[in-house]
């Protein structure tokens, strides 16, 4: 399991990595972490002439907040959505999806911007960035955007984004002093693509649902929100009723397909069941979610 | 009756005194701290790397290969096909004489007329670098013509089948029927039945290391040196002299550190055979690694097998009578030298072993697949039979309100009843499942497991406890492969010899995969010898250096070698007495030796020092007594000759709890009660053990092979063939009983394959017990997700 | 595009300066170049764990590195892990705990217990087998393993604070 030869080349600048890119001989591709590209390489699943190399651009490191927004630069690691403080207060859903996310030697090397970009529909942070309704930071030799996540999932490793961008950052809409997150998903073994994941995000006000936000992985061609679901929830106390609700919407939301030996109808019945424990979790905050922290 | 057998264990007072203690292994050290010597890691001067096309289909004639291309690019020095080998090595048949009947196609290094499994090797590309030759095997073209492929055990039966190797007429292997007793009328007399039809996952033993061999072929001595990462470097010296013409002493073998085995790394590959020739052809070091991908492709199988079976119990839950219909999916040919039907044969023979009924019939089936081959995995056979039994066992049980181990009380073969012959033949010498089945429950608290599930399931969550009687075969004698003319050894040989300075070497023809054979060897010399464990050396794994032997399959490392050991020990000992009485004037019975020393008889009166008689021995026999000759090396060879094998026994214990929503399964506890006859280290036997329960606990929920209906593995990846990993396995927790085989002084069985054989039956039943409040069961393993929520009517 | 390109990087403190292709990985680099066989391939996919090795004190993949990648950092494998005795602790409790059979998952494991227990405190069971869970055994039951790293961790956190309770 060798790759295939390539040339090599690291990127000093954003500019630099972008000129290189659009002057490339032949195909071409990005390696930041590598996580998920190295392993493709190695089966020759894909064999680019070019890999330009992005993860030392000082644009793209850091975690900062910029008013009520938390900027997370793309090359930061998996591992750190466990450990920064600033992850940990202002986008606890991330911190509590992490654990699930590969391995411990994985998180330490794959970043944000990577697995964004990839998109893979098991993947738990593309996901969560639509629960997050994060927008994406992306440079490109026509200049800097900004596109939503909601919307940026067009297919199967499908994306917003055009040949020769990077994703610099993402922005995430601070941790509110109402609300509340829960993370989890069903995998076979600790690490494993998840068979069903979800996580959610919702504002609470005496115990009534101001907004509340669901998304899954591994549940259709990309991740999913579930707006049906939602609806179902919004205006009202989570309870027994109206959880049982959001669980039969959920068939208008996800688009589960078969797969191995799991079948499209096994994926539905576990997104439902994985759905009706996460809200029971949300309603009981005492029961291991993730608040805010003082 | 030696010292060594009647001392009692882990005794203060005799020094020396290492058999049945726990003690560490000395040569885990250097695999510690990173200097393990594996064949993946070693480079020769000159050496080239080989890579291979292989065929995309798992049935096709090959009508034209197209290597032009592909030789003109950088680094490539070889690209052979089929013809090109065939010219140096003569073609192997997997077949055994005392499997009569017994079929398989005669198979050459790579193919020349067709292929017959997705994956097949079917050009070599020699280069000088892994990623050269691969870039090369990319440039070959192959033009193949597609046949009807074989992808599945019902429809490979039937008569209208296509036929994948039209010489043998059918697509049946070999077939087996055993009858004892009268089956007919136990089930007539029933007063209760079970019948289940069962499935196992076919499984692929996914060593860390994975398969690889350097073959460095000499031309100006016509000696062939081979570094291969193998359990058994005895038989491929006997192969690769056989079917390549070499002379038997012009072929080495060594079998250095190797990253797991399990059964797997004892047989026949092509590609092994192909580097041979390759190495032969270019004159220059060839190495061949599979990768993981191709490890999956090409690694034997195992344990794919369908069973129908029943089981015949009275009113009062005595079983009458079983019969057994096992059909298993081999590949397209069997095995060599060991051949794929050895597994069938033990899963019929094995069923209901501890059990004391007579009436028995087994059919056996062996069926050719366009799959790769199959082959001897760890515990052979033996977790099919357990399952299928101990299943049926709790069927009847729960059909009469009886407890498990109740009716297991029941019928076990008990403690007079020995020596004991199944009624499939096989001779136990002595057995403790009374003792086992008295133990277990103490060890689980079972009491307290069944309170504490009846007061979940009030809460709906839903708990099993399942429990599994198993049998093991360990300690084959030539009853196993020899009767059937294969060149396999069953015996071992030990050279020992005293140092210059007083130091001991041994050396054996078992090996070391880090079962800890060169620990117990060195235990057993020491003790034997009366000398420090450290002082000890033991030697493994080279066909030019230790002397010729079975090596280590079907757990035969501690009780054959052992005892090899253990003789070979003995007799230094006495020539060591000898010289030492020459010199003081003493008589040899008079003396023993302890702590280095030669000392009176019974006594800690110290005469003179091992590394005395040593010197004396070696650079100053000319002060010697006249007609003195010291004979500081002693030879010996065991052969097993008691029992056909010394079986062993036990019972696991299995604690899961069911998510009846998700289908998913968390191992809560895993117990068991194990008799491997004597323990030379239990530190070492607790983890061999606990490494086979994972085993079988990956095969209970995790493993199989997954293909398509055009014979394609679906699942060949280490993202998709799901191992056991450590956060969904749990504690296991070991009890001891002994019963020591009388066949040798030393007194022990094995233990690797114990693990293996009764922890998906536990498993099994333990899931089974958890579902009992929905009427259902589950016959199939892996007990996957889908296939529990299938069972319990969702999704 | 086979063409070789200059890399260089601390391994185990030294400096080392090599020509090597760009899609020789990181493992390759080790294995081969450097002859440091300490870092064992099992999957060459990043799903086995048999090939970690820490770069710039982070534990990592090295079959999913190209050497190239690693220009100018620091590595450190079992072999320099070992031979700065950093690990000596934890070497002695795998080996008193038969924590190794066969030895191919070993080197990294120990790098694995090396980063978790460099972060202090007393991990129960759950959370070192957690932290296990993308190293490949097919040997041990992994409980000796985790046996080996809760000793080490209690007796470390004895050594740190005498007089403190694990937790």
């Amino acid at each position: 399991m060798k790759a295939r030869a390539f040339r090599y080349v690291r990127a000093a600048s954003l500019d630099d990595a972008l000129s290189a890119y659009a002057g490339a001989d032949g195909e071409c591709s990005y390696i930041a972490g590598g996580q998920s590209l190295v392993p493709a390489l190695a089966l020759r699943l894909q064999a680019p002439d070019l890999l330009i190399d992005i993860s030392r651009l000082p644009e793209m490191t850091g975690i900062s907040l910029e008013g009520d927004t938390l900027r997370v630069g793309a090359l930061t690691r998996h591992s750190e959505m466990l450990s920064s403080p600033e992850i940990a207060r202002h986008a606890p859903l991330l911190k509590a999806a992490a654990p699930f996310v590969a391995h411990p030697a994985i998180r330490n090397k794959g970043t944000f911007g990577g697995t964004i970009a990839l998109a893979d529909p098991a993947a738990e942070f593309p996901a969560m960035c639509l629960a997050l309704d994060a927008e994406f930071e992306i440079a490109g030799v026509e200049g800097q955007r900004t596109s939503p996540a909601n919307g940026f999932f067009h297919g199967l490793f499908d994306t917003d984004l055009q040949p020769g961008e990077i994703i610099t950052a993402i922005r995430i809409p601070g941790f509110g002093p109402n609300d509340r997150c829960v993370f989890h998903e069903f995998a076979r073994r600790r690490g494993d693509y998840a068979m069903a994941g979800a996580g959610i995000q919702a504002t609470l006000i005496d115990e009534q649902v101001e907004s509340i936000k669901i998304a899954f992985l591994s549940a259709g061609p990309t991740p999913m929100r579930a707006p049906h679901a939602e609806a179902q929830l919004t205006g009202g106390p989570l309870s027994g009723e109206r959880i049982e609700a959001a669980q039969h919407a959920l068939a208008e939301d996800l688009e589960p397909e078969d797969n191995d030996d799991t079948s499209a109808a096994m994926r539905m019945h576990l997104a439902r069941v994985l759905l009706g424990r996460l809200l029971t979790r949300l309603a009981h905050p005492e029961h291991g979610q993730e608040r805010r922290q003082q | 009756m030696t010292d060594v057998l009647a001392k009692p264990l882990s005794a203060v007072d005799r020094p020396n005194s290492y058999i049945g203690r726990s003690v560490t292994r000395p040569n885990a050290k250097r695999l510690l701290s990173g200097k393990g010597r594996y064949v993946t890691d070693m480079k020769l001067p000159r050496m080239l790397y080989a890579a291979f096309v292989r065929s995309p289909y798992a049935h096709a004639k090959i009508l034209n290969i197209e290597t032009r291309d592909a030789a003109q690019l950088e680094g490539v020095h070889l690209i052979a096909t089929g013809t090109d080998l065939a010219k140096l090595c003569k073609p192997w048949v997997g077949t055994l004489d005392h499997f009569h009947g017994m079929k398989s196609p005669p198979q050459l290094p790579l193919p020349v007329d067709k292929v017959v499994w997705a994956g097949q090797a079917v050009v070599a590309i020699v280069a000088s670098s892994r990623a050269l030759a691969e870039d090369a095997a990319e440039h070959v073209v192959v033009e193949y013509e597609e046949l009807d492929v074989v992808a599945d055990l019902e429809a490979a039966c039937r008569r209208d089948s296509p036929v994948i190797n039209p010489d043998l007429g059918s697509n049946l292997s070999f077939t087996l029927k055993l009858e004892s007793g009268n089956v007919e009328s136990a089930f007539a007399d029933a007063a209760v039945t079970a019948e289940k039809t069962f499935l196992f996952g076919r499984h692929t033993a996914v060593t860390l290391e994975p398969r690889t061999i350097i073959a460095d072929y000499n031309p100006a001595e016509e000696q062939l040196t081979v570094h291969h990462a193998t359990q058994t470097p005895y038989q491929f010296q006997d192969i690769y002299s056989r079917y390549y013409g070499i002379a038997e002493s012009r072929v080495r073998v060594i079998a250095p550190d190797i990253g797991g085995s399990f059964g797997m790394k004892l047989h026949v590959y092509h590609e092994d055979m192909a580097v041979v020739g390759l190495s032969m052809m270019l004159g220059r070091p060839v190495k061949y690694t599979a990768d993981r991908m191709e490890s999956f492709l090409s690694d034997i199988h195992a344990r794919d097998h369908r069973v129908t079976a029943s089981l015949a119990a009275d009113a009062d839950g005595n079983l009458l009578g079983m019969r057994v219909d096992d059909a298993t999916a081999i590949g397209a040919f069997s095995s060599f030298p060991r051949t794929s039907v050895v597994e069938g044969n033990q899963v019929v023979r094995l069923m209901g072993a501890p059990y004391r009924f007579r009436n028995y019939r087994g059919d056996l089936k062996v069926v050719f697949q366009n799959k790769v081959q199959t082959s001897q995995y760890r515990a052979v056979g033996h977790p099919i039979a357990c399952s299928v039994t101990e299943a049926l066992v709790d069927d009847i049980a729960q059909q009469l309100g009886l407890d498990p181990f109740e009716i297991r009380r029941r019928n076990i073969i008990t403690q007079d009843m020995y020596p004991y012959t199944s009624p499939t033949g096989y001779k136990f010498e002595r057995l403790s499942h009374e003792a086992c089945l008295e133990k277990l429950p103490e060890l689980m608290d079972y009491p307290s497991l069944r309170r504490q599930q009846q007061e979940l399931r009030a809460k709906g969550i839903h708990r099993g406890i399942g429990i599994a009687t198993f049998v093991e075969i360990t300690n084959p004698s030539p009853a196993f492969y020899g009767v059937g003319g294969a060149r396999i050894s069953s015996q071992d040989g030990a050279i020992v010899k005293v140092t210059p300075s007083g130091e001991i070497q041994c050396l054996i023809s078992i090996g070391e995969h880090g079962q800890g054979t060169e620990t117990i060897v060195g235990q057993i010399v020491a003790e034997t010898l009366g000398v420090d464990r450290d002082t000890v050396r033991v030697i493994t794994g080279d066909t030019e250096v230790t002397p010729y032997g079975g090596a280590n399959w079907a757990c035969r490392g501690a009780g054959i070698g052992g005892e090899t050991a253990l003789q070979a020990g003995k007799k230094l000992k006495q020539n060591i007495l000898h010289v030492a009485a020459a010199i003081l004037q003493a008589k040899p019975d008079d003396l023993d030796m302890q702590n280095a020393q030669i000392v009176d008889a019974g006594t800690d009166n110290v005469r003179i020092s091992l590394a005395d008689v040593a010197r004396i021995s070696y650079f100053r026999s000319d002060t010697l007594p006249a007609g003195t000759s010291p004979q500081l090396t002693a030879a010996h060879h065991y052969s097993p000759q008691g029992y056909p094998f010394a079986f062993t026994n036990g019972v696991q214990g299995c604690h899961v709890e069911v998510d009846v929503e998700t289908g998913f399964t968390r191992i809560l506890d895993v117990w068991i009660v194990e008799d491997c006859g004597r323990v030379i280290n239990p530190l070492l036997v607790d983890e061999q053990i606990r490494g086979g329960i994972i085993q079988g606990l990956g095969a209970a929920f995790f493993e199989e092979c997954r293909y398509g209906e055009t014979g394609q593995l679906e699942n060949g990846s280490l993202a998709d063939y799901l191992v056991p990993m450590s956060f969904e396995m749990p504690d296991i927790h070991i009890a001891h009983i002994e019963t020591p085989t009388l066949d040798t002084e030393l007194g022990a069985k094995g233990v690797g394959e114990a693990g293996t054989a009764a922890a998906s039956a536990a498993a099994m039943n333990a899931v089974n017990d958890a579902l009992k409040p929905f009427n259902v069961s589950m016959s199939q393993i892996p007990m996957t997700p889908q296939r529990l929520l299938r069972a319990l009517g969702h999704g | 595009m086979t063409e070789r390109v200059p890399v260089s990087m601390k391994v185990n403190g030294e400096t080392v300066e090599r020509f090597v292709e760009p899609r020789m990985t990181l493992a390759d680099f080790l294995r081969e170049e450097l002859e440091l066989t300490g870092t064992h391939t099992g999957c060459e996919m990043g799903a086995c764990g048999a090939c970690l090795v820490l770069l710039n004190g982070q534990a990592v993949h090295a079959c999913l590195t190209f050497a190239v990648q690693t220009s100018g950092d620091s590595v450190e494998t079992v072999e320099g892990l070992s031979s700065s005795r950093v690990i000596a602790d934890i070497q002695n409790a795998f080996h008193n705990a038969n924590a190794l059979q066969c030895g191919f998952c070993t080197s990294g494991m120990l790098v694995t217990a090396h980063e978790l227990l460099s972060q202090g405190g007393v991990p129960s069971r759950e959370d070192i087998r957690d932290r296990l869970s993308g190293n490949y055994c097919r040997c041990t039951g992994y409980q000796a393993i985790v046996d080996a790293i809760q000793s080490v961790a209690r007796a470390r956190a004895a050594e740190a604070e005498p007089s403190a309770r694990p937790e």
